[in-house]
């Protein structure tokens, strides 16, 4: 998936998180999060791993966590994904 | 370093001071430690004339307060306090150092206090903290040894004379020239003094500091003329309106309801809620919902309760109004209709720390308790409960009488969320020990009903009724499900704090969080 | 597809929420609605939707009825929501402005070609249409039979008023006529009654009243928006004792009936034929879930 524009997914609610995605010319993930000491480890796998099930080889990926569970941070990166994507107009 | 029975490594000594390592919740004996009781000297004042010396400088320099020595305030009115924060500043300004704060409590408000500590003019802590102190000593961005104790283990200490209170600073909200007064009137009434009244009697100094001198005499008398030294006045000792800091309103949020649900099912299944039932809750959403189903319950079946006891809520007011309770024992009022009801009601009784929780006498209130809600921050596998610090590894909360209030009662149960912002709060280990998890009896979460071994009837009762009872284990392992397994915190090997539990021995450490 | 299923409580929940969907194995109600549709706003339906689909694909113990109310096919996310939604296979659709059979027939056609490309049993996914405007109470009966995959109706307050010109109040009386429609048409058709939500989460004495007031209705479950409103409507759907204990002596007629091999069953010389002994299980059904009685009922004695 090609990253052509600004995206940007997800709330400040506690368990939610924010997903910031935006065009660069090689791939860098940022990651803040109230539970970044126990976590973060966890977080990151999960970034991954949705970054790689959706072929991102490029762009700059910012999370902002308020203790989001996995699932919901899959789904706000695919969201904020696809509202970055050239097939949505 | 020495492991305590628990598994946690204590060092030998602390702040130049030796330390016996916890070992279970009732055989140590005040023999163990060479302490005996508090001295203090016999005076004679002949004299009828005013007690009073001016304002809070010039009862510091009549107290003789020394570099050195030991001083206390009470924390009767919470994070409205504005003693503590004035009384250091001018003893800084009389050029006073080396200073220890042997308070009931320390709240956020006490922030100011941090300077001081740079300074030099506080070098330790006799007591537990909320907030930001204790925030910053254990990041070790500021240096002060620190003593978390219980109500139940400072009264102790102070009654023991482990702790020699050199000057007791105590906020006299209706006080009279000679001495005598009471915590029930006034512009900054708290109501109950129940943390003062130790210091009142075992402070080598006892210096009363008001903003509402009365005609003698002051009454009820609380704490009388007869044991107070000076008489200081000011223009505010606070704002009681901030005695109420933590949430006195009926939570709204679902799964708190459902856990305040199943802690009335286990109060029901325990067998004690009849006739005689007695009952200690704290302030806080979760526990006033189980105040409220123990108040329907008791309606419904016409029961008679013997007493409730703790720090008293309005909530618990009303139930002493309507006769569901024989009395109340307050220590501390958590709100102004508690207040209120102190002064003018003598079935509710005001109690010192001593008689609610002191383990070396002849009995503690908190030892006739039936059922008693706790919170948590922490619970691991073997019970063990955190009150102290938060998962981050920092120390935020005092004690309270949380290990007092566990150690005493027949039921404890302890409240808690299974999650906290994706945090597990049932967990393999908790990050600090504040109460054993053997004075433990259930713990409660939305997720279900975790019964301790001492209690094998309670469990299958509440099988028998179809609750949601689990094995603590499972519990973890269901929330680590959702949450995945935390990664344990990095602590340093410096100790900064001892967490002393209420016989004297020292249960767990707080060390400094790595960076 | 009449199933017995126990629905007292049918809470909704909003889709694009964490805090509340992460707690949706928790909540005790019967079934629950995650909802794509009203509780979402327009700019965020693609989130909701992958939001729900993850949390589905990640809660492996379900633990209770899983309805998703999508938007309607009419609108430009309904085909989008049913996409991403059948793959983690809710129990059924909460279907809103069900006006015609027509519209109904549209969802099943959708749903029957899922299964059939899926190799799942057809009429997998129930429907649960919203009877919420005036055009659909008065089609009530024509949709109620236009699938079997319907299993109830779920009447909606709401937007019935509004389709009226009329003010929703929390005496009711203007609703009398079509929760009378709507109840009819279900059991006409054999199917459940369902009644709306009640919106006042603050004032449970009138939640207490109108769940009252539907049950003698005939309705059998409740839609609710939040969570705490759950104890008060089981405690209305609860059987009274004398249900109970003559649920009890029907079953006990039956037992004894069948073991001395004989085919009439009376009680009290009175005759037990099948409706009185739907009605017992239901009733001994209600009371277990409501822990009113230690023993689940024996389903396999409606077989006898």
């Amino acid at each position: 998936m090609e990253i052509v524009k600004k995206g940007v997914a997800g709330t400040m609610q506690s368990s939610d998180l924010m997903v910031f995605v935006e065009p660069a010319d090689s791939l860098k993930v940022e990651i803040e999060s109230t539970v970044i000491k126990q976590f973060g480890h966890l977080i990151q796998a999960k970034v991954d791993e949705v970054l790689v099930k959706n072929n991102v080889t490029r762009g700059f990926i910012r999370l902002t966590d308020r203790g989001a569970l996995d699932y919901a941070i899959e789904a706000r990166i695919e969201t904020a994904l696809q509202r970055a994507s050239a097939a949505r107009a | 370093m020495a492991k305590n029975s628990l598994g946690r490594e204590i060092p030998e000594t602390f702040n130049g001071k030796s330390y016996i390592p916890y070992t279970d919740p009732h055989s140590i004996k005040p023999e163990a430690f060479h302490f005996q009781r508090a001295s203090r000297v016999l005076k004679r004042n002949y004299s009828g004339a005013s007690k009073v010396v001016g304002g809070l400088r010039e009862a510091i320099v009549a107290s003789g307060l020394k570099d050195g020595m030991t001083i206390s305030t009470h924390h009767h009115l919470r994070n409205g306090d504005r003693l503590l924060n004035d009384l250091v500043r001018e003893i800084d300004a009389l050029g006073i150092r080396d200073i220890r704060i042997a308070s009931s409590s320390v709240h956020i408000v006490h922030a100011e206090l941090i300077p001081y500590i740079r300074k030099g003019v506080i070098t330790a802590l006799e007591c537990g903290v909320n907030g930001p102190i204790g925030e910053q000593i254990s990041r070790g961005e500021l240096a002060c040894p620190i003593i978390v104790r219980s109500h139940g283990g400072r009264a102790r200490s102070v009654i023991s004379g482990e702790v020699p209170i050199d000057v007791a600073f105590l906020a006299a909200p209706c006080c009279d020239e000679y001495g005598n007064f009471n915590g029930f009137y006034g512009p900054s009434a708290c109501g109950s003094l129940g943390y003062a009244l130790v210091d009142a009697q075992y402070a080598r100094k006892v210096v009363a500091v008001t903003d509402n001198l009365v005609p003698f005499p002051a009454l009820p008398i609380g704490v009388a003329q007869n044991i107070v030294d000076i008489v200081a006045t000011v223009d505010s000792l606070g704002d009681p309106k901030k005695i109420v800091s933590s949430t006195t309103k009926l939570t709204k949020d679902p799964m708190g309801l459902l856990i305040a649900k199943y802690a009335a099912t286990v109060i029901d299944a325990s067998g004690y809620l009849k006739n005689g039932f007695s009952f200690q809750t704290g302030t806080g959403g979760i526990s006033l919902a189980v105040a409220g189903h123990v108040r329907d319950m008791m309606r419904e079946r016409r029961i008679k309760g013997s007493f409730g006891c703790g720090g008293i809520t309005g909530f618990f007011v009303d139930m002493l109004d309507e006769g569901l309770f024989e009395g109340l024992f307050d220590v501390q009022c958590f709100d102004l209709k508690a207040v209120e009801s102190i002064g003018r009601n003598r079935k509710h009784q005001e109690m010192s720390a001593g008689l609610y929780a002191n383990p070396f006498n002849m009995g503690a209130v908190v030892n006739r308790l039936d059922c008693a809600i706790l919170s948590a921050t922490e619970i691991d596998v073997n019970f063990n409960v955190n009150v102290n610090t938060e998962s981050s590894g920092l120390l935020l909360h005092n004690t309270g009488g949380h290990c007092d209030v566990a150690n005493g009662a027949k039921v404890s149960i302890i409240v808690c969320p299974s999650i906290r912002g994706r945090l597990p709060m049932v967990r393999d280990e908790v990050t600090t020990i504040t109460t054993p998890g053997e004075t433990v009896g259930v713990v409660i979460t939305e997720r279900g009903i975790a019964v301790n071994d001492h209690l094998p009837e309670l469990k299958a009762e509440l099988i028998r009724r179809r609750a949601p009872v689990k094995d603590i284990r499972a519990l973890r392992d269901e929330i680590y499900a959702v949450t995945g397994a935390p990664k344990p915190v990095e602590f340093t090997d410096k100790v900064v704090g001892l967490i002393e539990y209420l016989d004297g021995t020292i249960i767990d450490t707080v060390r400094t969080v790595r960076a | 597809m009449a199933d017995s299923r126990l629905r007292r409580t049918l809470l909704f929940v909003p889709g694009n929420m964490p805090s509340m969907l992460q707690n949706v194995p928790l909540f005790k109600c019967d079934s629950v609605i995650i909802d794509l549709e009203d509780a979402v706003n327009h700019a965020e339906k693609d989130a909701a939707r992958n939001l729900v689909r993850r949390f589905l694909k990640s809660w492996k113990e379900r633990n209770k009825e899983v309805l998703v109310r999508i938007n309607p096919l009419y609108t430009k996310w309904g085909h989008d929501d049913l996409k991403a939604i059948l793959p983690e296979m809710p129990d059924a659709i909460r279907f809103p402005m069900c006006e015609t059979p027509e519209m109904a027939l549209e969802l099943d056609a959708e749903l029957t070609q899922y299964e059939a490309a899926n190799g799942l049993k057809p009429g997998h996914f129930g429907i649960l249409p919203s009877i919420e405007t005036v055009k659909s109470v008065l089609n009530a009966y024509a949709i109620a039979t236009s699938t079997k995959r319907i299993f109830g109706l779920a009447f909606g307050a709401e937007d019935y008023t509004a389709s009226m010109g009329i003010a929703r109040t929390n005496s009711g009386e203007d609703l009398v006529h079509p929760r009378m429609m709507v109840v009819m048409a279900a059991k006409a058709a054999g199917l459940q009654a369902i009644d709306s939500i009640f919106s006042d989460i603050n004032d449970m004495e009138a939640l207490r009243r109108e769940t009252e007031l539907v049950k003698r209705f005939g309705y059998t479950g409740k839609c609710l928006v939040n969570p705490r409103q759950i104890d008060v409507i089981h405690e209305v759907f609860a059987p009274k004792q004398e249900e109970i204990d003559y649920a009890l002596e029907v079953v006990e007629a039956i037992r004894q009936a069948q073991e001395m091999g004989t085919g009439v069953i009376s009680l009290k010389g009175k005759m037990v034929d099948a409706p009185i002994v739907k009605r017992a299980i239901h009733t001994l059904r209600v009371a277990y879930a409501q822990g009113l009685t230690d023993t689940p009922v024996d389903e396999e004695i409606l077989n006898g």
